[in-house]
């Protein structure tokens, strides 16, 4: 099977100002993303991970072009994201959406639930009122709403059903690329389980690319085929799922995943000892040399004085780090 | 081990305009010294309604404990004064919430607060509150307590104002602490830190401790018994390493098999159960689980089974296990 990018993203930074006064001069810079690079698979799903405050959401949300990137550029089949323009964007966008964490916060509470899905039909003109109404009708079939549900409003709905609704709005369009920020982490275990499952059957059926934001490791195991490790606006481990998973090289990641309780009480209780001490530095003035030697158990002087080289190997598996030695 | 909480028969109903929303219907549970007890519940099965019972804090209207007894150190603490209540609260029982920074007040130093509570509750001079204070926040790593107990709430992160609610909740040394979804809205490696502060202070202390969490790997961490609740009622309790290794309600079952795991077989769909909890005003005759169980027969949505009693210290709600004597096939197999 051929490899084929769908999105590529190349150095990517997004630097807020920090202002303060009456003049509201800017006294600092947030290095929300500072400089991230990789390449997302048509049909895959991949994972982005790290605490939060590690600056994933606004990777995400500078993906959709919400936030404009501060440098480096981001391809989406091939094509410059940020030099097309207005009208290209529009075009884009169609093919690119997102599903939020809060379903309550991100469903308007004054539109009726159809009128919720119809939305970006509308404003990409899809067809005819009637033909409009037909696909509405269809997308509640499809992630299972009862399709008297759409005269129905936000507050009627439970978080399962009102998530739902949010990925009704993501389908509308057939868009070939979809950003879920957290779009499960509010949900009751038993609901999670159908949302996911529904996810993954739409990712094989419509040939859909996810990029999966998440803080739930076992989840993003268990949906992404590849992942990436954020810390503080850089990414610091890049892999396939399998094998960042069983052979985690950044001291960060062995730190992340044992800090994930397994719902085993003899299996949890072997790995519980390694606890990661403190907590993110602040953003806005990072540690010097490799951002996490104030955290890591494995520090050295040479962490406080130079930033790590990210090196990769050829299974794609990549870390930053001055000691990680990469599987062959 | 001695008992130190006996809750019997306890139901909390909130009146509303739609109707009754009984939201406890009837808990019955037992918590040793020293004991954390974990329960585990979606949102809506009362998992959080009954130990806001226990503390005596369910809003007057709507709510109201309609019956049963919380025997606490051989006081019916639902038959105490509001007085008397009062004094149990903070000083016997100390309770911690999933968001701390709507417990602190925002206008006020953390040091000032903690000494508050300690003055409250313990009569002692300035200087004392201050070093107990310091030494409280000590005790739960907060790095600086010097210099931080000047602070206030928002110069702390969201694990940092957990362990001040966790110092200010130790003010007395509670014989029990009920933590509610503390750990929910943080990080992983936050959570594991305040998980190991929590088994620590146990230990030191001989605290018992109440963990109410949707997250069944905390409670595999954490808790040496386990209570899972649905729709207001307790429908399995076992000690933690019997909950996971032969779980026997359908329920904890589905639960059980809808997680990923860390290990296992990562291509497998996951198992979902079907259908959403049902409305607390409008239940289901028979067995609240019924309409969403796989192994319902006519019986369990006619009649709703009771608490029973199925291996030492094993306890389940469902006709089919008390029925069948064996462990359910697991949906994962």
């Amino acid at each position: 099977m051929k490899v084929e990018t769908l999105v590529s993203i190349q150095n990517v930074k997004k630097h807020f100002p920090i202002r303060k006064g009456f003049l509201q001069r800017q006294v600092a810079t947030l290095k929300a993303v500072d400089g991230i690079s990789f390449d997302i698979r048509k049909g895959e799903a991949f994972g982005l991970v790290g605490e939060s405050g590690c600056g994933k959401s606004t990777a995400g949300r500078t993906l959709l072009q919400l936030y404009k990137p501060t440098a480096g550029s981001i391809f989406f089949e091939g094509e410059d994201v940020g030099k097309v323009g207005r009208v290209g964007l529009k075009q884009l966008r169609s093919n690119m959406q997102m599903i939020f964490q809060d379903p309550y916060a991100s469903l308007n509470p004054r539109m009726s639930a159809g009128a919720i899905v119809e939305a970006p039909l509308i404003i990409h003109r899809y067809g005819s009122k009637k033909k409009r109404k037909e696909r509405v009708r269809e997308l509640f079939d499809l992630v299972g709403l009862h399709p008297s549900f759409m005269e129905r409003y936000p507050h009627e709905f439970s978080g399962g059903q009102r998530q739902r609704i949010g990925i009704a709005r993501a389908l509308a369009l057939q868009p070939k690329f979809i950003i879920c920020d957290e779009a499960i982490a509010a949900l009751d275990v038993s609901v999670q389980a159908q949302i996911v499952n529904m996810l993954q059957s739409f990712q094989v059926s419509f040939g859909l690319t996810y990029l999966f934001i998440a803080h739930d490791l076992s989840m993003v195991r268990y949906l992404c085929q590849r992942v990436a490790v954020m810390y503080l606006g850089k990414i610091v481990e890049i892999g396939e799922v399998e094998d960042l998973y069983s052979s985690p090289c950044h001291p960060y990641t062995q730190a992340l995943l044992a800090a994930v309780p397994i719902p085993n009480p003899v299996l949890d209780r072997n790995q519980e000892e390694v606890v990661l001490e403190g907590e993110l530095p602040n953003p806005a003035d990072p540690p010097s040399g490799c951002y996490f030697h104030t955290r890591c158990p494995k520090a050295q002087e040479i962490c406080r004085r130079e930033i790590p080289e990210f090196i990769q190997n050829s299974a794609g598996h990549g870390v930053a780090c001055h000691f990680a030695k990469l599987p062959e | 081990m001695e008992d130190l909480l006996r809750i019997s028969n306890l139901s909390t109903s909130f009146f509303t305009h739609e109707g009754e929303v009984k939201a406890v219907r009837g808990i019955s549970l037992t918590l040793k010294q020293g004991e954390i007890l974990g329960i585990v519940g979606e949102s809506g099965s009362g998992k959080s309604v009954s130990m806001m019972s226990v503390m005596r804090l369910i809003p007057d209207p709507p709510g109201r404990i309609t019956g049963g007894e919380v025997w606490f150190n051989g006081r019916n603490l639902l038959a105490l004064s509001e007085r008397e209540m009062e004094k149990i609260r903070g000083s016997e029982i100390a309770m911690i919430f999933q968001d701390p920074m709507t417990s602190l007040n925002p206008t006020l130093t953390i040091g000032f607060q903690i000494k508050e509570a300690l003055k409250v509750h313990r009569r002692i001079s300035e200087a004392e509150a201050t070093r107990e204070t310091i030494k409280l926040l000590k005790l739960v790593n907060i790095p600086n307590a010097v210099q931080r107990i000047r602070d206030y709430p928002h110069m702390f992160s969201g694990g940092m104002r957990q362990r001040v609610m966790i110092a200010m909740a130790l003010t007395c040394s509670p014989k029990l602490l009920i933590a509610d979804e503390p750990t929910t809205a943080l990080d992983v490696t936050i959570q594991a830190q305040l998980i190991q502060l929590v088994k620590r202070l146990r230990k030191e202390f001989g605290m018992s401790v109440i963990w109410i969490t949707h997250d069944l790997g905390v409670v595999a961490r954490l808790a040496t018994r386990v209570i899972v609740n649905y729709a207001g009622k307790i429908v399995e309790s076992a000690p933690v390493e019997t909950l996971y290794d032969s779980p026997r309600h359908p329920y904890t079952l589905g639960l059980l098999s809808s997680l990923p795991t860390m290990t296992g077989n990562r291509k497998k769909t996951l198992y979902a159960i079907p259908g959403q909890p049902p409305s607390l005003i409008n239940l289901p005759p028979g067995c609240s689980f019924a309409p969403r169980c796989l192994y319902a027969t006519p019986r369990c949505s006619e009649t709703e089974p009771s608490l029973n009693q199925i291996a030492e210290e094993h306890y389940t709600a469902c006709w089919e296990t008390v029925k069948t004597k064996g462990v359910l096939k697991r949906i994962d197999e």
